[in-house]
């Protein structure tokens, strides 16, 4: 099996157009003023034609410069300068709520009564002040921080764990399995989310971070099923899996050596955005009190005891606020950044 | 002389890439006649499109831009002219048939609407009803059966040829002095090319436009062009009549290309493609910009380091910019002596 | 398309027959019996169903209160909110999107880009406390009314029409924001799509004005998607009304859900749900209309 057809890997070279071929110059340079995606001329999936060429070429023992892959991406990665800000930033913020016990100047519940309703100071290190009870904000906060880490961690790995599998399905097979599976995930995605969520919440997830993250899941995968499908539907049809099954692979290779990792790139990308929705909703979810219960700590029930002081004391709403907003921000920047960077012709969003 | 309908002058079109600048057509200088059918041929990437979105004035901004040089229309240099003047003359003095007739009627809008909206635009007085009547004569001129039904139709229930008809009745909408078809067939079946060859003809007799004829095959160069205008890596490489580019190639790339003709006279085994890759328009290769793939150069210095200029090569109108252009005669003959041969031997070695 | 709208109808009641057993076990005993709560779930869906078409919904769980009247109430004061709310942000969103597109890597597209970032990323619910927030400090400070912070209408309002309007600035910013951060993106790329098209070119090349080319022959086609996008996004704005409404004390149907899952009010949640579902039909409907207005190809097939 030649990895020459891979269409994720762009050839370095230019590609030799023969005089049959049918694009036009035109089309590279229309593309080109879209700017996002190099010329066609320069850098695109190689092609019969230019496979066949730059063999010959090697032959001659003349050089073509490949860039792997895993190159290209970083590179790209690395280009778009707000996903790298992001990424750094998230880092630093994930490694904050992994050690929160560590980090945190104060337990989660632990009352300082000589400081109520402090506004951020340096003194005491209450540098995100302190509620009405004395405890200290900052540490409630990356507490909080760390519940919504990892209810967004569990969302996004069951979510896209079931998404894939339903996706892969639905593509792989097509036909009538294919047409029930979608009607499904269609019908989940018109449903009005947020209310289900509740109700579901309301009556079987009361409290737990962990009971939470499984009820986001169950309503979360539809998005990434469909993405899958389509990228699955479209492999499906590409040569080198044609030849895979002529050689008599069976489903199972296909599927696992052929088609997902070409897949990776949108599995990726979608579960990054699973993470960022996720958080939004968790901290919905737990502000409306129908989320995380107390005593585990979350960041859109600092919110919600906050908002009736909100006047007087600011920071009790800002501060998880900004944080969400946050994350939140850094995901779907990394999540652009990634998209860019893993697949050059996708200009939507 | 008649004047040229048409006269590139050192015409040079960059582009701004996130790999660098693209120099898409660099100094190219060239001039069509009315009532002059001149194919411009060349490879993909070669500039031969990019210099007539520049002629249009459709040069996606701000990447692409006009660099040097002048385009002589009609007595103006429309180099500099503001988007407002070339409105003017865009669809009106000069009109273009595009490639993929497919993709380019507005989906949304009946062809009748998009026809009777190109003759209105250029004349505000026209009334509706004249304009659909002009529009269904268009339509009927180009050979579209059931005009009057056809107007009203949207693009989707024309067929690939009709639409390229209706794309040909457009352009020739308001009669233009120039006419720039790029590609016009190549996205059409055989059969149907050969219908709109036709209408492209009567169109262009009719006229008397000058029409400049985009594309790469050279079957249908063969049959409407007078003249011809090699591109290779954004340069002009010869220029001259259909005999002369056909019969006595004066440049090693012009050579390629008609060795790598399927041809019904020699019973061939294998084409011969022209090895290696177009030039990389940013980082082009030094000297002349076809050595790396030519055979002729064989590690001449020259070719390495000077880039050739086009030259007259018969005192006339044949132009050729190869620094040897003398010794194409003479590898055309031992090409066609070794085709010959290699017709009963078997496999040939690539040209390089 | 149409039967899987039809089928949305079918299971919103279904899933909830689940939680009847739940609730039963909460509820006070001598509801059972006028609720049949002692019966088979299924049999308890088929009184519900009967009350449902023959008795407007029926009446609520606990004080037997009539459903429908608080419901329709519910769902005017909403659809006043969101209808506003998404004619604002279509509009604001065809427009920023337009104007992105056209000028594409511009200060300008950058910054609608970072809005729309900021509008993925900011929770609705912050949002709207952090309007109510400024909106009150600005009242204290300079003792300027811009908007209310709560509520429908004022006790006794000297203006019913600018009353209303106050108290509807809040909400509906918070609700739009949202929705232009989604549609201006949309937008954007849909547009951007357009302008690369080949008929684009030709319009170009026909000596169309930009203005002709931009506003006729793209807007149009690159209004086809943003019609499915939105009309799909008709569950997810429900979802955002129930933040909204209950930081804004906004009597509408949000309101009214929170009331009632507060209360495990089921009859009056499931009543809600089936309203929410048939909202969707609906508005699905009207995309596929509109869609084959905007699309002569659809209305041919």
């Amino acid at each position: 099996m030649s990895d020459r057809h891979d269409p994720g890997r762009p050839i370095h070279t230019k590609g030799a157009d023969d005089l049959a071929e049918t694009e036009g110059a035109t089309e590279a340079w229309t593309e080109l003023a879209g700017g996002k995606t190099p010329p066609a001329a320069v850098e695109r999936p190689a092609t019969d034609l230019e496979a066949r060429l730059e063999a010959e070429l090697l032959r001659e023992g003349l050089e073509v410069e490949h860039l792997t892959q895993w190159q290209l991406i970083r590179r790209k990665f690395l280009q778009h300068k707000l996903a790298v800000v992001s990424l750094i930033v998230l880092v630093i913020i994930i490694l904050a709520g992994v050690f929160a016990g560590t980090i945190a100047p104060y337990g989660f519940e632990e009352i300082d009564l000589q400081n109520r309703s402090q506004a951020p100071t340096l003194d005491g290190f209450h540098i995100m002040g302190t509620d009405k009870i004395g405890r200290d904000y900052f540490s409630r906060v990356l507490f909080g921080t760390r519940t919504s880490l990892i209810v967004a961690s569990i969302v996004a790995g069951v979510s896209t764990l079931i998404g894939t599998v339903v996706g892969g399905l639905a593509g792989y097979m097509g036909g009538r399995t294919d047409n029930w599976l979608m009607r499904l995930t269609d019908l989940f995605l018109t449903l009005p989310g947020l209310a289900i969520l509740l109700i579901l919440s309301a009556f079987l997830g009361q409290g737990s971070p962990i009971r939470v993250a499984f009820i986001l899941a169950f309503l979360f995968w539809t998005a990434t099923a469909r993405i899958v499908r389509g990228v699955f539907l479209s492999l499906r049809e590409k040569e080198f899996v044609e030849a895979a099954k002529a050689a008599g692979a069976s489903d199972g290779r296909i599927i696992f050596r052929h088609i997902l990792p070409n897949a990776m790139g949108p599995i990726i990308v979608s579960m990054t955005l699973t993470v960022a929705t996720a958080i939004l909703v968790e901290a919905a979810l737990s502000f409306l009190g129908f989320g995380i219960q107390p005593p585990n700590p979350a960041l859109g029930k600092l919110i919600a005891d906050g908002q009736d002081s909100m006047t007087t004391q600011w920071w009790l709403v800002t501060m998880p606020g900004l944080l969400i907003v946050t994350i939140s921000l850094c995901i779907n920047f990394i999540g652009d950044g990634l998209r860019d960077a893993l697949d050059p012709t996708q200009v939507i969003s | 002389m008649t004047q040229a309908a048409l006269k590139l002058s050192d015409l040079t079109v960059e582009f701004d890439t996130v790999d660098g600048v693209v120099h898409a057509v660099d100094g190219v200088s060239y001039e069509v006649y009315p009532g002059e059918v001149l194919a411009v041929v060349g490879e993909s990437g070669s500039g031969k499109s990019v210099t007539y979105l520049a002629v249009m004035g459709l040069l996606p901004k701000p990447a692409g831009r006009v660099t040097k040089g002048e385009v002589w229309f009609e007595g103006e240099n429309l180099v500099g002219l503001t988007d407002k003047e070339m409105e003017h003359i865009r669809g009106n003095r000069m009109a273009m048939v595009f490639q993929d007739p497919m993709t380019s009627l507005n989906p949304v809008f009946t062809v009748g609407y998009q026809l009777a909206e190109a003759l209105q635009t250029h004349n505000p007085d026209m009334s509706d009803e004249a304009a659909k009547d002009r529009a269904v004569y268009l339509l009927s001129a180009v050979g579209v059966p059931e005009p009057e039904t056809r107007f009203d139709q949207y693009p989707h229930e024309y067929s690939g040829g009709m639409r390229q008809r209706a794309m040909i009745a457009m352009a020739m909408a308001n009669e233009p002095a120039l006419l720039i078809a790029d590609e016009p067939t190549t996205a059409l079946d055989v059969t149907i090319q050969a219908q709109v060859i036709e209408v492209m003809k009567t169109a262009q007799r009719e006229t008397n436009a000058a029409t400049i004829l985009i594309t790469h095959d050279l079957g249908l160069v063969a049959e409407l062009a007078d003249r011809v205008v090699v591109m290779y890596g954004g340069k002009v490489v010869e220029t001259g009549t259909i005999d002369e580019i056909f019969h006595s190639p004066r440049h090693p790339y012009t050579l390629g290309l008609m060795m790598s003709l399927p041809r019904l006279t020699v019973n061939l085994t294998r084409l011969r493609p022209i090895p290696g890759q177009p030039p990389s328009l940013i980082n082009r290769p030094p000297g002349c910009a076809f050595h790396p793939r030519c055979g002729m150069s064989a590690g001449r210095e020259i070719c390495r380091q000077e880039v050739p200029t086009l030259a007259s090569t018969n005192g006339g109108g044949h132009h050729s910019a190869c620094h040897f252009f003398t010794e194409v005669a003479r590898e055309l003959e031992m090409q066609a002596a070794d085709l010959g041969i290699q017709a009963e031997g078997g496999v040939l070695d690539d040209v390089g | 398309m149409l039967i899987f709208f039809g089928m949305s109808l079918v299971t919103d009641p279904i899933s909830q027959i689940r939680l009847v057993p739940d609730v039963s076990q909460q509820t006070i005993q001598n509801i059972v019996d006028r609720k049949h709560l002692d019966d088979p779930v299924i049999v308890q869906y088929g009184f519900w169903l009967k009350d449902v078409f023959t008795n407007q919904f029926g009446t609520t769980m606990l004080g037997d209160k009539p459903i429908w009247p608080d419901l329709s109430r519910a769902m005017w004061q909403t659809a006043q909110l969101v209808l506003v709310a998404e004619f604002i942000a279509v509009a604001i969103a065809i427009v920023l999107g337009v104007l992105a597109a056209k000028k594409q890597y511009s200060f300008f597209d950058y910054a609608t880009t970072t809005i729309s970032f900021f509008g993925f990323s900011v929770p609705i619910f912050w949002f709207a406390l952090i309007l109510q927030w400024l909106t009150v400090s600005l009242f204290l400070a300079t003792g300027f009314r811009l908007a209310y912070t709560f509520g429908l209408s004022s006790p006794d309002p000297a203006n019913w029409f600018i009353d209303r309007l106050q108290h509807m600035i809040l909400p509906v910013t918070a609700l739009a924001y949202v929705s232009i951060a989604q549609y201006s993106r949309y937008m954007r790329s849909s547009m951007l799509d357009v302008l690369h098209s080949d008929y684009v070119r030709t319009a170009k090349a026909k000596g169309l004005s930009d203005r002709t080319v931009t506003m006729k022959h793209a807007l149009r086609n690159a209004l086809i998607p943003l019609v499915t996008v939105v009309a799909l996004n008709v569950g997810a704005l429900l979802g955002g009304v129930v933040i909204t409404e209950t930081i804004f004390a906004w009597p509408g149907m949000g309101k009214l859900f929170i009331t009632a899952l507060a209360r495990a009010e089921l009859y009056t949640l499931m009543a809600w749900m089936l309203v929410a579902g048939v909202i969707i039909i609906v508005f699905n409907l009207l995309a596929d209309i509109l869609y084959a207005a905007l699309d002569p190809r659809i209305r041919y097939e």
